[in-house]
């Protein structure tokens, strides 16, 4: 006897509505807190942050602003999916964060002191992180080293090494690193046009495509192919794996030697693009790889889902920039989109509540 | 219990069953796998809430929410997997959630008495000062009843109790569960095994397919109706099978030694041994008595700590799992460990084993989908694997005994020498059982040699060609089905007797 499912009974209907419940969540519960910290500012800051760049009235501007949460959600989206794709094996890849540093470090080394092609910086960034993730593959394959310890230790040692070897491509006068723009143009990523597509955002390159190619590219992977089929299956029940012949080591290591290749990418995607330039001085980890965390369950773990997650979180971050500063001190901005994100690890449970409200109604029709 | 009713996704559990459970009897519930046996004791339990129908206990109707409830009414439950705190005293056990305090301090003196009271009125000795982990399985099921009678509670369930002992310590409950029938405690008994509810029980109800078939007085009925109503068509107890004609060795085992993770000493010394093709041999033995560490050794997902492995001719001794699972089959021990990915779809744990065969798929890195769902209809359909919605059903959501029909399918169609089947037929009813052992015994006569590992006695008598005796990770005997007997066989599986084995 089969039943067919109603439309609310689809995974991926449940997904979204867990996920649009868990952004409402947070919007309300950042909302509160404005209130409590001045009622007057409340209704108009959440606006602000909700709105992003649509606080500007001239379409063009809009695109412009556009741009620069596009350019700055495609590494996220990269972390993002680096901790996806780990977490289907099983594996709670938080050294995301690490690798994203170490290939930030990578990229923009080649670039400002050897003056290298953007492709190559790339390249480099996505080995280096694919090297920082190893490390933490090899010491959970054969010293059954739990990669959450080792990725945070990883995390640090990164920061600090990118810290030293990044002071030797310093500017001067500022505590940031020269800008790629002017040093060696070749290393800024192409825009192939798509700027102008943007009211002239010279910031947005192939590197958000690209990310959305890749973010598709993961999902076919993963439930496609063969590597997939392991890699899952190795997530799911280890034992089942190890039973039927796969080799557990191999894909241990293979899983997190590609989520430090993405999370490297992801930071190429950001600073081979001018955007921002790297503070040396800086003594705590990006959160960009944290953030992907979020961004990664609020997609409900789907690399597709993800692209939309990512693009949302980084819409309400930057949307923190534009509250009102003199009503609210200058951190509101980070707690309120910190608020938001944390509600987003909720998906889960509400998708679970969600479950058990549909399985009442229905008892209670029959 | 009356007309409960309990829908899974895609599957009726429980249809409109009703279940009357008088003072003082024992009452068996007898059903195949995917009856809705489990189901039905959970929702009693209060493990599930049922769609529909009502509970009633004494006449009135009551609510059991969660197993507090359910303690609450005096329902209390021996599940297959004790539950006990292995480094606990027997009678730490039996006090623990309900223990007599005293500001704050243990009162162990008066929840002694009242144990020792009650071990005297039933007759279930044990020392309670014993801790768990140095007293055999039939101490520890005597512990769970204490736990139970200390409970004050009128309605037993026990959950196929009897799959892990001894037949003598078999006997020894049957007599206990009379005994407490006698006191006026009522008894639900679950269990696949004719011979024991005919033995045991007062009433039998039948559930076939989540419907409720009928309850019958043991009196007036015996094993074949029994079983007859169970799976609705006659079944043949007793498999016919021809002689053996073992050919060439397939298998040969020397001086096999595997260590243990429990404990330091080795799980398995020094077996060795020779399967042929064309014969069925049984490692028999007492759970825990080193069968499963011996298959991991064979199967390569442990090391050997020495000895040497031969299969088809070739050392295996330090093969890995995946080359060796080209001539060797494996039904695992534990399904839900080994066997299956769970929340996996049925098609993708069929082809567990052969995923990377390339018939599997195109271009060498991408699945094969339409070949999958087609061999794994092929497999559902030739081994009558029943499920919610054929290939794509999520494994979990299966029964117990469907989701073992679907190992032994993949393990049985898969290219193979050597069939290694770890209790193929637990927690199965005797139509599943009938059918595998008939699966085993054509593997044999197509010229495979099968080891089969069991801790069922007539399943062992029944299916195998020889019998070697496993007792504390050594081979104590060997013996021929056709000579000895259920007791005899006990005894060596006790460690009351034992011989030397050479391969």
């Amino acid at each position: 006897m089969r039943e067919r499912k109603s439309f609310i009974e689809l995974p991926f209907v449940q997904s979204i509505l867990a996920a649009l419940l868990c952004i409402l969540l947070g919007l309300l519960i950042g909302f509160l807190v404005l209130l409590a910290i001045n009622p007057a500012g409340a209704g108009e800051g959440i606006m602000a942050i909700v709105k992003n760049f649509l606080t500007y009235p001239s379409v063009p501007a809009q695109l412009k602003y556009l741009g620069n949460t596009l350019v700055k959600a495609s590494p996220l989206l990269m972390c993002a999916l680096s901790i996806n794709f780990c977490y289907k094996t099983g594996l709670f890849n938080i050294g995301c964060a690490g690798q994203y540093v170490v290939g930030a470090g990578a990229c923009l080394y080649a670039a400002l002191a050897f003056k290298m092609p953007w492709i190559v910086c790339l390249l480099l960034a996505v080995v280096v992180g694919g090297l920082w993730g190893c490390a933490v593959g090899l010491l959970k394959a054969y010293a059954n080293v739990n990669e959450v310890i080792s990725g945070i230790m990883l995390n640090w040692i990164g920061l600090y090494l990118v810290n030293m070897l990044l002071s030797l491509v310093k500017d001067s006068a500022s505590p940031y690193t020269q800008k790629v723009a002017s040093v060696n143009q070749g290393a800024i990523m192409p825009s192939l046009g798509l700027s102008n597509l943007f009211s002239n955002n010279k910031y947005v390159t192939i590197a958000v495509p690209l990310a959305i190619l890749i973010a598709i590219l993961i999902w076919v992977v993963l439930n496609k192919t063969k590597f997939g089929y392991e890699v899952q299956a190795t997530g799911f029940n280890k034992e089942a794996a190890r039973y039927a012949g796969m080799n557990e080591k191999r894909n241990i290591i293979l899983t997190l030697v590609i989520g430090g290749a993405l999370a490297g990418a992801g930071a190429a995607f950001l600073y081979l693009t001018g955007y921002e330039e790297w503070s040396v001085t800086q003594s705590s980890v990006p959160a960009m790889g944290f953030n992907g965390i979020a961004a990664t369950f609020l997609g409900a773990l789907n690399p597709i889902g993800t692209i939309f997650s990512s693009f949302f979180i980084q819409h309400i971050t930057s949307g923190g920039a534009y509250l009102d500063k003199s009503v609210y001190p200058s951190q509101i901005a980070d707690l309120i989109t910190s608020i938001i994100i944390y509600l987003c690890g909720f998906v889960l449970f509400f998708k679970l509540a969600l479950n058990k409200s549909i399985s009442k109604r229905k008892e209670k029709k029959s | 219990m009356l007309h409960i009713t309990k829908l899974f996704p895609g599957i009726v559990a429980n249809d409109d069953i009703t279940l009357q459970l008088r003072r003082g009897e024992i009452h068996a519930l007898l059903g195949e796998n995917g009856a809705g046996k489990s189901t039905l004791m959970s929702v009693l339990f209060g493990l599930y809430q049922a769609e529909k129908g009502e509970i009633r206990k004494d006449g009135k109707p009551v609510k059991i929410m969660n197993p507090n409830d359910a303690n609450d009414l005096g329902i209390g439950m021996v599940h297959q997997h004790f539950k006990l705190v292995q480094c606990f005293t027997v009678l730490e056990n039996i006090i623990l959630g309900v223990e007599t305090t005293k500001g704050g301090f243990l009162q162990k003196d008066e929840a002694k008495k009242k144990v020792m009271a009650l071990s005297d009125k039933y007759g279930l000795s044990v020392n309670p000062d014993a801790k768990i982990e140095d007293i055999t399985v039939g101490m520890q099921q005597r512990t769970e009843i204490l736990k139970m009678l200390y409970r004050d509670n009128e309605i037993l369930i026990f959950d196929e109790p009897t799959a892990v002992l001894t037949p003598q310590e078999i006997e020894e409950l049957m007599a206990i569960m009379k005994n407490l029938a006698k006191e006026g405690k009522s008894i639900l008994f679950i269990s696949h095994k004719l011979n024991e509810i005919m033995e045991v029980a007062d009433r039998c109800s039948v559930l076939r397919r989540g419907k409720y078939i009928g309850t019958v007085d043991i009196k007036d009925t015996n094993e074949q109706d029994l079983s007859r109503m169970m799976v609705g068509r006659d079944v043949k107890l007793v498999v016919d099978k021809e002689p053996a004609k073992p050919g060439k060795p397939i298998l040969q085992v020397q001086g096999m030694t595997v260590a243990s993770k429990a404990h330091s000493n080795n799980a398995v010394k020094n077996v060795s041994f020779t399967v042929r093709e064309g014969e069925i041999v049984c490692i028999a033995g007492i759970d825990g008595n080193g069968q499963t560490e011996f298959v991991y050794g064979l199967t390569g997902l442990e090391p050997l700590v020495s000895g040497s492995l031969t299969l088809c001719g070739q050392d295996i001794t330090k093969s890995s799992i995946r080359s060796r699972s080209k001539l060797l089959s494996h039904i695992p021990e534990d399904r839900h460990k080994h066997g299956l990915v769970l929340d996996y779809s049925l098609e993708y744990n069929m082809v567990l084993q052969r995923y990377y065969d390339p018939k599997f798929l195109s271009g060498g890195v991408f699945l094969n989908r339409k070949a999958i769902r087609e061999y794994s209809n092929r497999l559902i359909q030739e081994f009558d694997v029943r499920s919610g919605e054929g290939s794509v059903t999520i494994t979990r959501s299966m029964s117990g005994g469907n989701q073992q029909k679907a190992i032994i399918a993949r393990e049985i169609d898969k290219d193979h020498q050597l069939l290694v089947a770890v209790q193929p037929t637990r927690g199965l009813d005797v139509g599943a059982i009938e059918y595998i052992h008939k699966a085993l015994i054509k593997e044999r006569d197509e010229g495979k040699a099968v080891l089969l590992v069991s801790l069922e006695l007539e399943e062992v008598m029944n299916v195998s060609d020889r019998i070697l005796v496993m007792y504390e990770g050594e081979l104590v005997g060997e013996l021929d089905p056709k000579t000895t007997t259920t007791e005899e066989l006990g005894l060596y599986m006790a460690g009351a007797k034992r011989e030397e084995v050479r391969a």
